[in-house]
């Protein structure tokens, strides 16, 4: 069976700008920041992100890489609006297909299921509609004849999420309260890229976690990164919860600065410039 | 006045009434989903699970079910969440950036949406939730800025667009919307909005100056209720000791 470690670099050698990109975890919580992070020091732009956004979208709609972004909110959680995201929207930056949370759970599923739609009692009578004009509805064959919106797949070239452990094969493991969608992105993803806190052996992963934490299977995962803090500033339960000061920094941070400081370098810089941020606030 | 054992209690405040109105909502829900956003409509739907509504399933705000003294005692991760709501047994209580005379409520953005003056939230579940589970609306500050003619981009679907598709909204039902002044509902001819009750100390000519539409404000509109010694002891001592609900509803200085 084959070794996936690679680095998170590596990973985004294997991205290409026009790509679709579903990015796990939700809101400001479980984000899989490293990657967003490579992703930012590289060239890649012009993408279409699905996302329950957090401050994945926020990074990249400020940085200029949205082509498009699908998403039900994007929300920093004990910060309900954030404020990079928002200027960039507010400045007509990227295109936004809006959907609402059910739609865009069931939109992964049809994709993971290889199926082209699925029946979804949303968005009828509601604007969705009427800003996503390209959305059609289904009748059901059935005596009750109702009307239902077809949810398209959520086709994703590749996905990048974040877990707590993974071994070197691909297999994944949260052991948080939430899985989130993480699995459905890797399900409805051609490539997925799995950065976790820490790498261990297979046999370790349920030596005292229950098997049902094991999250990501392995035949859905490409690419398997260890990144410790690699959800940093957003939470990994039960590793770390939510960097709330920084997290305030950031928000209340011009983006130009915040970039200039926290993301010119490589993680090991962004680790550095994050502890001496924090020192000065002793 | 409201004592317990001998004991004079402080009036209500404005923001107890609103706690009361909160938790009217859920009264003999039976064995559903509670679903409050905001402060005091948290507060509302502990006070309701403690009294007349004991069956009341709550979460913790992440993925656990819990009792009342944060016992576990259910797993509910989102997508766990999003199918209970199509299940229908749940009633949820969500904010409104705006609401119009019809219910329908806005949390997306101000302005045009192709390019928003003021981006919010985003759609989040209003519409899966309008056309599947009991919605009720929690609006701290009543205002024409909120309580508007017509919202910018329809989020949670109101009862005029629900008529429009009457096979796909045969689970539409906004119960109510509390706000800072009274509670509204729809029991008109044409599911308009109609005052309820106004929360004591408010006048009907307050509430419509707050409204940017007509609003329905019957003769013998009523006072929202009392709350009881045995609530006000409840919500003052055991629910929100730290008084986090005059944060959301400070007391207005008499007009």
């Amino acid at each position: 069976m084959s070794d996936k470690t690679m680095t998170a670099e590596q990973v985004v050698s294997r991205l290409e700008s026009g790509m679709t990109l579903g990015i796990g975890g939700w809101g400001s919580r479980r984000k899989p920041m490293a990657l967003v992070r490579a992703l930012l020091r590289s060239g890649v732009t012009d993408l279409t992100v699905v996302s329950y956004g957090g401050p994945d979208v926020g990074m990249l709609a400020a940085a200029g890489r949205l082509r498009k972004l699908v998403t039900a909110f994007v929300t920093l959680d004990s910060i309900p609006l954030e404020p990079h995201y928002r200027t960039a929207r507010e400045g007509g930056a990227f295109e936004l297909t809006e959907i609402d949370e059910a739609m865009f759970m069931w939109g992964l599923h049809a994709a993971a299921n290889r199926l082209p739609f699925l029946p979804v009692r949303s968005g009828i009578g509601s604007d969705v509609m009427r800003v996503n004009p390209g959305l059609r509805t289904v009748t059901s064959p059935y005596e009750d004849g109702e009307t239902f919106v077809a949810v398209p797949a959520l086709r994703l070239d590749a996905a990048l999420v974040h877990v707590n452990r993974a071994d070197r094969l691909g297999n994944g493991q949260y052991l948080g309260p939430d899985p989130y969608f993480d699995d459905l992105f890797c399900e409805a993803a051609d490539a997925a890229y799995v950065s976790c806190e820490r790498i261990v052996d297979t046999a370790e992963l349920t030596k005292e976690a229950a098997p049902q934490t094991l999250l990501v299977k392995r035949h859905t995962v490409t690419g398997v990164v260890e990144a410790p803090s690699g959800a940093h500033f957003t939470s990994c339960a039960p590793d770390y919860g939510r960097d709330e000061a920084f997290q305030k920094q950031y928000a209340s941070t011009p983006w130009p600065k915040f970039a200039e400081r926290f993301l010119d370098g490589d993680e090991q810089a962004y680790r550095s410039a994050v502890e001496a941020w924090l020192k000065e606030q002793r | 006045m409201n004592t317990v054992t001998g004991t004079p209690l402080r009036p209500p405040t404005r923001a107890e009434y609103c706690v009361i109105a909160c938790a009217e909502a859920w009264r003999d829900a039976g064995e559903i989903l509670v679903s409050p956003m905001g402060v005091v409509p948290s507060i509302g739907a502990r006070l309701a699970r403690r009294t007349f509504a004991p069956d009341l399933l709550l979460t913790d705000g992440e993925a656990l079910l819990v009792d009342l003294d944060g016992t576990v005692e259910g797993w509910l991760p989102y997508r766990q969440h999003l199918a209970l709501v199509t299940g229908g047994r749940r009633h949820v209580m969500m904010g409104a950036s705006q609401i119009d005379r019809f219910g329908n409520q806005n949390i997306s953005c101000i302005g045009d949406w192709e390019k928003p003056q003021r981006q919010l939230l985003g759609v989040r579940g209003a519409p899966v939730n309008t056309l599947n589970n009991p919605t009720s609306y929690w609006v701290p500050k009543h205002s024409r800025r909120v309580f508007v003619e017509k919202v910018d981009m329809v989020c949670g679907v109101g009862y005029d667009h629900a008529a429009a598709h009457p096979d796909t909204s045969r689970f539409h039902r906004v119960p109510r919307v509390v706000s800072d002044l009274g509670v509204f509902d729809f029991a008109t001819p044409d599911h308009s909005m109609r005052a309820a009750s106004l929360h004591p100390g408010v006048t009907p000519a307050q509430v419509r100056e707050a409204t940017g539409f007509e609003l329905t404000v019957p003769d013998d509109v009523q006072p929202t209720r009392e709350p009881t010694a045995a609530e006000l002891r409840l919500i003052r001592e055991v629910i929100d000791p730290a008084n986090t609900r005059a944060r959301e509803v400070p007391e207005r200085t008499a007009a």
